[in-house]
């Protein structure tokens, strides 16, 4: 993985300094409450409800276990002993104290870490792809070039006051996993059909939130040595015109939708045209610099099939059902990544523990070459895994209470912290979460449901990832009372979608009968093979509708 | 109070009716209605609004010795991309950022072109000069390549890999 | 503290302290952490001398988003918010009844 040079350490310690001064600046007046407040969002520290939020950022989701650890240790001296994953590869801590956030930087900084743009009207933690590097349907890793990313758009001298926050996603692989048409700039890498030379196909406007909307493709191909001015143009164009008088209009998705995606793109190859490329870009010796930090590690030469994987998985039906459901075919023979579920039957999605986060961190040591992986569907993986290592990795995922086998089923739900952490939720996520978990904790069914992505979010601004979820359940307030909206058919991946919306909103209580309704719905119309998003593109939303109607009726339901 | 690199400078320019003496400031909303003293560019500047399209400032460019830029907040951004647009117009007088700007975004505003920074009294009986430049220094390098900036990060690993490429040569 | 449409009386003043994030009330003396210490003010005079302290709280940076929040009295007489996003901000996560103010102050605290 990458590694910080002098230059890199140098910024990030730098840039502590000058947050320990702006706190500084605050308590003495020299800046008031306004303008302090976008200095410390961009320094990933929110005010919730009750108390500071630190964001963490993982860049591209890539963790060694040494920063693990130290995770672990901020966890403990600074917060409660637990973290929380996101929705976008970055790490929370739900109760850490303004005054000692500055110590907590510099503990980061030792580790190379930050949490610079973690939140703020800037270009976010660039995200990528969780298999990076390891999945077998990836032609290239996007890794390198987020991290080239990430650097040109640290601390940047024209796009740090943006109307909006600013989110860019990367995938190298034939399947989306990055959710790329979900974000404000999505970059698929792509061969030339003719040169076959490596570029991206750009997508700009893809969002949640408000007004969800699927990213349009505005370049087919960008050269891939072009890509720092071409994102300067965008970047451009969009500070100079994307709306500012209203906040739920300032994300570059509306100005998209208000000029048109024809007309915005001329505008943006206009601008690009303007640039002098050379004086932007990174040269081709920068992309190599970084990419070699990104060079595959040693594999050992292994046969496909482990016989000694076969013989636990027969001796361990347990053991055998978790690695179909958490393993992740690797591009080398021998080799697995695997999903380690923090989705336990009744626990809070995506929190995770200082023990456990050490617990994984020696796993990871002991059975992935020391590389850990965090995911958008706020899960951990091992990128790493040799066959023959994969019973005893389980037996040590056991032992710490992160064996849970439901990677991709229905109760592997993503949630926002909802109103039990967020100053900005309408509704509570988790409590939603937990119900739906519990009523569906068999495992047994959870595999003959098959494959289902249920996601939660507390309030419309969407971080629950609620609209692209094949169900996506949203949490509202209504004449005083916490009201679940469930919409159906969404879709994060290359198919991307927005969900319907099925009926009226629920009750907290009545959420989990009408999951189980909906299910039954597809459970009795699949023919064989199809899974859930298949059963609904090919019946559509009306037989759901009327199952929740009458799931409805006689039944004070209606929130 | 008006600030630029150095520190603190006196304003000569004034803002309204031109005079004999000082260089004058003329609003966009006034420039084509206002008188104007001669064709001396080092006596006429034009301040603009944050919204203005640089594309129809282009022909004033030649006629001006200073272009101000109106921050309605140190939060809105589109006066670093105006910046930028106006110097690669080839526009060399001064370029001046008008407005309740805040010390962690000066060093920003150099970077995309300005020259100096005209604070209202508002901010400026908060912030001290000393502030203004301590923020300067607040990174030694940046990342980004073709901004007003000392090398950037980018260029010097550039740098290091051609003396390298030399000293194995 | 904004300008907003003040709440229906009674009111109590909370706020999140600055350096430490920590929700705070208004005690009628200075500002405490635990719920049952909060100031309840039931008329529009009491409700002004509230606003005023966090104001002037805010001002020095001792505080932020301070707030009038609108409260029934329970039958033991503590201040309980009408509405449940603040009843979650003076008693913590419902799914972690282990921490925040549910946990420190649980013996007399009135739930949500």
């Amino acid at each position: 993985m990458y590694r910080y040079d002098e230059f890199d350490a140098g910024f990030v310690r730098e840039r502590v300094a000058l947050f320990r001064d702006q706190v500084q600046r605050r308590i003495d007046g020299s800046l008031t409450e306004d303008e302090f407040k976008p200095l410390r969002l961009k320094n990933g520290v929110y005010l919730q409800l009750h108390a500071y939020m630190l964001r963490v950022a993982i860049p591209y989701g890539t963790l060694s276990s040494v920063q693990l650890r130290q995770l672990a240790l901020i966890g403990e001296r600074y917060d409660r002993g637990y973290g929380h994953l996101t929705t976008r590869q970055n790490i929370q801590f739900n109760w850490p104290k303004l005054r000692d956030v500055p110590d907590i930087l510099d503990l980061l900084a030792d580790v190379e870490m930050h949490c610079i743009q973690t939140s703020g009207n800037c270009i976010r933690n660039v995200t990528a792809d969780h298999f990076a590097g390891v999945a077998a349907d990836e032609w290239i890793d996007p890794r390198p070039v987020c991290e080239l990313i990430r650097q040109w758009s640290t601390a940047h001298p024209e796009f740090s006051y943006l109307p909006r926050k600013f989110k860019i996603a990367v995938t190298g692989a034939s399947h989306d996993r990055a959710v790329v048409k979900a974000h404000d700039i999505g970059l698929r890498i792509v061969r030339h059909p003719d040169t076959g030379a490596h570029g991206f196909e750009v997508s700009v406007g893809g969002g949640l939130g408000r007004t969800p909307m699927i990213g349009k493709v505005i370049r087919d191909f960008l050269p891939q040595e072009e890509l720092l001015a071409y994102l300067e143009a965008v970047m451009r164009v969009y500070n100079l015109e994307g709306r500012r008088d209203n906040k739920y209009k300032a994300r570059i998705k509306i100005l998209v939708h208000e000029t048109g995606t024809e007309a915005l793109k001329a505008r943006i190859e206009h601008e690009f045209a303007q640039l002098d490329g050379p004086s932007i870009n990174a040269d081709p010796e920068e992309l190599a610099r970084i990419a070699a930090y990104f060079a595959p590690p040693h594999y050992e030469e292994l046969p496909a099939v482990s016989a000694r994987l076969e013989a636990a998985k027969s001796a361990n039906p347990v053991f055998a059902d978790w690695i179909d459901t958490n393993g992740f075919a690797h591009k080398v023979a021998g080799y697995r990544a695997i999903t380690i579920s923090l989705k336990g039957i009744g626990e809070i999605p995506g929190d995770i523990t200082s023990a456990q986060m050490r617990q994984v961190a020696d796993l990871a040591d002991r059975y992935s070459l020391s590389e850990i992986r965090v995911s958008h569907n706020q899960n951990l993986i091992l990128p790493n895994v040799k066959n023959d290592d994969l019973f005893a990795l389980w037996q040590g995922l056991v032992e710490a209470g992160l064996a849970t086998a439901n990677v991709g089923l229905i109760t592997d739900i993503i949630a926002c912290p909802g109103l039990d952490y967020c100053a900005l939720a309408t509704a509570r996520s988790i409590p939603i979460a937990q119900a739906i978990a519990k009523r569906f904790a068999d495992p047994a069914r959870q595999r003959e449901i098959g494959p289902l992505n249920l996601n939660i979010s507390g309030c419309i601004n969407a971080c629950g990832h609620h609209h692209v979820g094949q169900i996506g359940i949203l949490g509202l307030e209504k004449r005083g009372q916490e009201s679940y909206q469930i919409t159906l058919g969404g879709d994060p991946t290359e198919q991307a979608a927005i969900g319907e919306i099925v009926g009226p909103g629920l009750t907290a209580e009545a959420v989990p009968d009408a999951i189980e309704r909906l299910v039954e719905v597809y459970l009795e119309a699949r023919q064989v093979g199809e899974t859930f998003i298949d059963t609904f593109r090919r019946i559509g939303i009306g037989p759901f509708k009327l199952a929740f109607q009458h799931n409805l009726e006689g039944a004070d339901h209606v929130a | 109070m008006l600030l630029d690199r150095t520190g603190r400078k006196p304003d000569l320019w004034t803002r309204g009716q031109p005079d004999d003496h000082a260089p004058v400031l003329v609003a966009w909303e006034e420039w084509n209605t206002q008188a104007r003293l001669g064709n001396d560019p080092d006596r006429l500047g034009v301040e603009i609004p944050n919204t203005l399209a640089i594309e129809d400032l282009r022909p004033v460019l030649s006629q001006v010795g200073l272009v101000a830029i109106r921050f309605g907040a140190f939060s809105d951004g589109r006066g670093l991309s105006q910046a930028r647009l106006i110097r690669r117009a080839g526009f060399t007088g001064v370029l001046r950022a008008v407005g309740p700007l805040i010390p962690d975004e000066f060093g920003f505003a150099l970077q995309c072109g300005f020259d100096e920074v005209e604070l209202p009294e508002s901010s400026a009986h908060r912030q001290s000069e000393d502030e203004w430049l301590r923020s300067l220094a607040a990174y030694s390098h940046t990342y980004q390549q073709g901004y007003r900036s000392r090398t950037s990060i980018l260029a010097q690993r550039r740098l290091a890999r051609l003396s390298k490429g030399q000293s194995h040569a | 503290m904004s300008a907003t449409k003040r709440p229906p009386l009674p009111v109590i003043l909370l706020a999140n302290h600055f350096l430490d994030g920590e929700v705070v009330f208004w005690s009628g003396q200075g500002w405490s952490r635990n719920p049952q210490e909060a100031q309840t003010a039931s008329t529009q005079a009491e409700a002004d001398v509230l606003e005023e302290a966090g104001r002037l709280a805010f001002a020095r940076a001792e505080v932020v988003d301070a707030a009038l929040i609108d409260v029934s009295l329970s039958a033991d007489g503590q201040p309980v918010p009408n509405h449940f996003r603040e009843r979650f901000k003076i008693s913590g996560p419902s799914v972690r009844t282990d921490l925040g103010k549910q946990a420190e102050f649980a013996k007399d605290q009135a739930k949500g």
